[in-house]
């Protein structure tokens, strides 16, 4: 049914139609309204078997899903940001153990300095932990993108993350099409788990393991991700005879295929990334662009596929590696391992700095005839940075970075962009 | 595909009266999208929301930096932010307001923008009459309707209808409906 | 006129001697029972006098026996999980999950929920952590825990220091004792007075069904609380006293006279509270001087010596006496 609906409302119905037995989740911005709307269906009643626990903090409430998803229910959190970190010891011992919980992340920008706006640093502190991660270009692929993971997490026995851009796509209203729950039964059968704590069949979940076999539990785990290669993108075509429509798989191509610069992207800004490229199209600019949604397991094999035939590849990231520049662009390069071609990292968005058409286009034209650095920061204001730098060298005692910026650029509250 | 930027302060419905705008061109059977900037939650602050619409999907993820449309729910932002950056030569501006634009200090604004697309109305008044709070947002998207024709009256009512209960939907439908009469008016005797 | 008769006072002298072999069938405890169910059975690698591996043992066979053999664990990292868990052997004969230092309560609620979802309300859930695991890192999880009133039996094992990674100190550390981050160096040696806190209380104060402080010192006594516990539903906690022999510098055959003491010296009362208040308590039958107790663990050698430290053994005594007065230990 076609519904204009905020994001987080329409992920949150998409949660309640693949039958959760347990929800816990504590709040964080801009999460929020997804909890928040899966709580009153079940407190109302429109939910049912299905328990929403309210948790004292983000490392409880993956607790709390680890238990229970252990116990043989189906379970399901959310978090972003900050909250993602709090639980960080629970994300790796979820993947360790193997249990199929789906999370939702709304993302946004790790502190400090403390900062609820949009970018991709949450999701990717914990691209190492054995989650599967799957990025959603639109509102529409954030709902979708849920029902599979449950499919993609249980039949794997692997916790999956959905990844959604904070406020972007959260808290934007669109149009979208929600399944009826005859849809989402056909697609998604009930939870049959691998291992459970059933006092008939009693198990030990959880032991040590010693340096005898510990690379090999590892191994195994790494073994799991690499056949989520094949079987993403199967679950991703079931779902399209079940649903009518085309949402997930490992990536999607935009007009690349006789591309000589080719950008690549994750999430929501793939959008304005296309109302570019079909601009400079217009132009006769042989340009296209990939929008990768599984960013884990990374998808080498097709990456390749794509990319292999252009002269150039823009990669534009919404996080940042700290003293070396992107983390896509490292996975990227990997997949075009042996092949010559000239790869620009472009960091961009980051704590919600808007993206927009007219420095895309300014800056694919610029790659176009590569006159870009290696390593850019979109937008960013040179001025300040280099006022922020000189005031550094004059004075120990500089006082907080945050605050002296902030001083110099004034009141927020008036711009637009 | 037409675009509007909203602005006003926390408190006044900037979000939700972008999130109906694009209800109503969604009832309509075109595509919408409506979504905030904002900061923490913070009553008073100044808030922009955004809404597009448009018959085909909508990919643009970028804010609403050249608008179409400005409604302005606080005359108070007036001289205090940038409010007009990057309107369309043909822009429609509804701003929320008891006075007229020159009483404003925007005599200059009526030169460079088309006579009938400019327009105060007294949302704030007229959500009070009828709904008993000073929330300007629904009678707002009643001008604009009248304003752009983008919408018909009709969508702002029945969205409105879909998001409240029935004894406040009816209020701001009534408040929606008077906004939207003013601004005919008000249009009929700009454009003679 | 004075009573003629003599009041005879029967002391207890440890279930090797007089203990089960007097009493009736249905007075033994759950482990002198051939059928029980050995919950936690032999071949783990605790130390020898283990104190937790005592407790652990006799409360969750209890616990079994309450719940008709339905039980899931839910254990902390810790001593008790791995001495019960060294790859690849178990020692745990019942289901139970392994997940992180300082979330068992939280796992634990997670469990009830998916039980409570699947309509197996009868498997019932039992959380145990170290004091480690449930005083300091896990606390924030404890107390949500309780707050929900989640159905969990919370099984505390206070040995009063972080013991598996080598005895380091813990907020249940008495004041004085020596751990390798308290150690009996300086103008205080030792743990410092004015510090710790109190889970016993503090769980009272979140107003839960069943509070208990037990010792292996009473195995029957724990024995029964447990039982208790296990007829309630809801948050439970019981903080159970075991000495660890490693970490205290005891012999490991003092284990329960050691345990023993502690309690009758009044530095560990044992008492049940019911939704916040004191419900019942044990008395102390022949109160013991702390410097008795104190004498027995290495962790307190600095305290005596050829100068005694008379100060803080006067107030670790005081310690002992307001717990006597709080609590009514003694007639």
């Amino acid at each position: 049914m076609l519904k204009q609906t905020e994001g987080s409302h329409a992920v949150a119905e998409a949660i309640a139609l693949c039958r959760p037995q347990v929800i816990c989740a504590y709040p964080i911005t801009p999460q929020t309204h997804i909890v928040e709307g899966v709580g009153e269906r079940v407190k109302d009643g429109t939910l049912t078997h299905c328990e929403f626990i309210n948790v004292e903090s983000e490392f409880a409430a993956l607790s709390v899903a680890i238990g229970a998803s252990a116990a043989g229910a189906r379970t399901y959190t959310a978090t972003s940001s900050q909250g993602l970190l709090f639980m960080a010891e629970a994300v790796y011992n979820a993947a360790g153990l193997g249990l199929p919980i789906v999370m939702t992340i709304g993302n946004r920008a790790i502190g400090a300095p403390i900062n609820i706006w949009n970018d991709h640093s949450d999701s990717m502190s914990m691209r190492d932990a054995g989650w599967i991660q799957l990025f959603a270009e639109t509102n529409q692929e954030a709902l979708d993108l849920h029902i599979q993971a449950f499919r993609l997490a249980e039949e794997l026995s692997c916790p999956v993350m959905v990844c959604m851009d904070g406020f972007i796509l959260t808290h934007a209203y669109d149009r979208v099409d929600i399944p009826t729950q005859a849809q989402v039964d056909a697609y998604l059968p009930p939870f049959e788990p691998r291992q459970i704590l059933d006092p008939a069949e009693p198990v030990t979940i959880g032991a040590m393991v010693g340096p005898e076999a510990f690379t090999e539990v590892r191994y195994l785990a790494h073994h799991k991700q690499l056949r989520a290669l094949p079987l993403i993108p199967q679950l991703s075509a079931e779902f399209q005879a079940q649903f009518g429509r085309a949402s997930g798989g490992l990536i999607r191509t935009y007009r690349t295929e006789d591309a000589e610069t080719i950008v690549v992207a994750l999430g929501s800004v793939n959008g304005t990334v296309q109302e570019v490229v079909d601009e400079m199209r217009d132009e006769g600019v042989a340009i296209g662009s990939v929008s990768i949604c599984a960013f884990r397991p990374f998808p080498l094999a097709a990456l390749r596929d794509a990319l292999a035939r252009a002269k150039r590849v823009v990669v534009l990231e919404k996080c940042l590696a700290v003293g070396l520049g992107g983390i896509v662009s490292d996975g990227v390069r990997k997949s075009l391992s042996g092949i010559e071609l000239k790869g620009y990292t472009v960091i961009a968005g980051l704590g919600g700095r808007a993206i927009t058409r007219k420095s895309l286009k300014q800056l694919f034209e610029d790659a176009g005839t590569d006159e870009l650095e290696q390593v850019t920061f979109l937008d960013l204001n040179a001025d300040v940075v280099a006022h922020e730098l000189e005031r550094e060298q004059l004075a120990r005692r500089s006082g907080p970075t945050a605050a002296a910026i902030l001083r110099r650029i004034g009141t927020v509250g008036s711009r637009i962009a | 595909m037409f675009q509007v930027r909203i602005h006003g302060r926390g408190g006044q419905g900037v979000v939700s009266g972008a999130a109906l705008l694009s209800v109503a061109g969604f009832l309509e059977g075109r595509y919408a999208q409506a979504f905030p900037s904002f900061g923490s939650e913070r009553m008073g602050a100044p808030v922009m929301a955004f809404c597009r619409l448009d018959d085909k999907e909508i990919r643009l993820r970028e804010p609403v930096l050249e608008p179409d449309a400005l409604i302005i729910q606080d005359a108070t932002l007036l001289h205090q932010v940038d409010l007009f950056t990057g309107l369309r030569p043909e822009g429609y501006i509804l701003l929320n307001s008891t006075r007229g634009f020159d009483e404003l200090g925007l005599s200059e604004l009526r030169h460079n923008f088309h006579r009938s697309r400019l327009c105060t109305v007294p949302a704030t008044e007229i959500a009070m009459k009828h709904v008993g709070r000073a929330v300007p947002n629904v009678p707002l998207l009643g001008g604009f309707a009248a304003i752009s024709g983008q919408v018909r009256l009709e969508s702002v009512v029945a969205a409105v209808r879909e998001k409240f209960p029935h004894a406040i939907a009816e209020k701001n439908v009534a408040a929606a409906t008077e906004a939207f009469e003013i601004v005919s008016k008000l249009r009929e005797t700009a454009d003679a | 006129m004075a009573n003629p008769l003599q009041e005879v006072k029967f002391y207890q002298t440890g279930t090797f001697t007089v203990g089960n072999r007097l009493l009736g069938e249905n007075e033994r405890s759950v482990q002198a029972n051939m059928t029980r169910t050995n919950s936690l059975n032999s071949g783990h690698r605790a130390c020898q006098g283990c104190g937790e591996a005592l407790g652990a043992r006799y409360a969750i066979d209890a616990a079994m026996r309450a719940a008709g053999n339905q039980v899931i664990a839910v254990n902390a990292t810790g001593c008790l999980e791995v001495f019960s868990t060294p790859y690849p052997e178990t020692s745990w004969h019942i289901p139970s999950i392994h997940s992180l230092f300082g979330n068992a309560a939280a796992v634990a609620s997670g469990v009830a929920a998916a039980l409570r979802m699947k309509g197996r309300e009868h498997v019932r859930v039992v959380a145990q952590g170290g004091d480690g695991g449930t005083t300091d890192i896990g606390f924030g999880c404890l107390s949500g825990m309780f707050e929900r009133n989640d159905d969990v039996l919370y099984l505390c094992y206070d040995n009063e220091a972080c013991m598996n990674t080598g005895v380091q100190r813990s907020s249940a550390t008495p004041p004085a004792a020596r751990t390798a981050t308290t150690m009996a160096v300086g103008r205080e040696p030792g743990n410092v007075f004015g510090t710790g806190k109190n889970l016993p209380l503090i769980a009272m104060a979140h107003g839960i069904p069943y509070v208990a402080t037990a010792s292996v010192a009473n195995l029957h006594d724990l024995e029964y609380k447990v039982t208790r516990a296990m007829g309630i539903h809801g948050a439970r906690y019981v903080h159970i006293h075991v000495p660890c022999p490693l970490g205290w510098g005891s012999a490991s055959e003092d284990t329960i006279k050691v345990a023993r003491m502690a309690v009758e010296s009044g530095l560990f009362p044992l008492f049940e509270a019911m939704d916040g208040e004191i419900a019942g308590r044990t008395k102390i039958r022949r109160q013991v001087p702390v410097a008795e107790y104190l004498k027995l663990q290495k962790r307190f050698a600095h305290l005596f010596g050829t100068e005694p430290d008379t100060k803080r053994l006067a107030m670790i005594q005081a310690t002992a006496d307001r717990n006597i007065a709080k609590f009514g230990l003694l007639d």
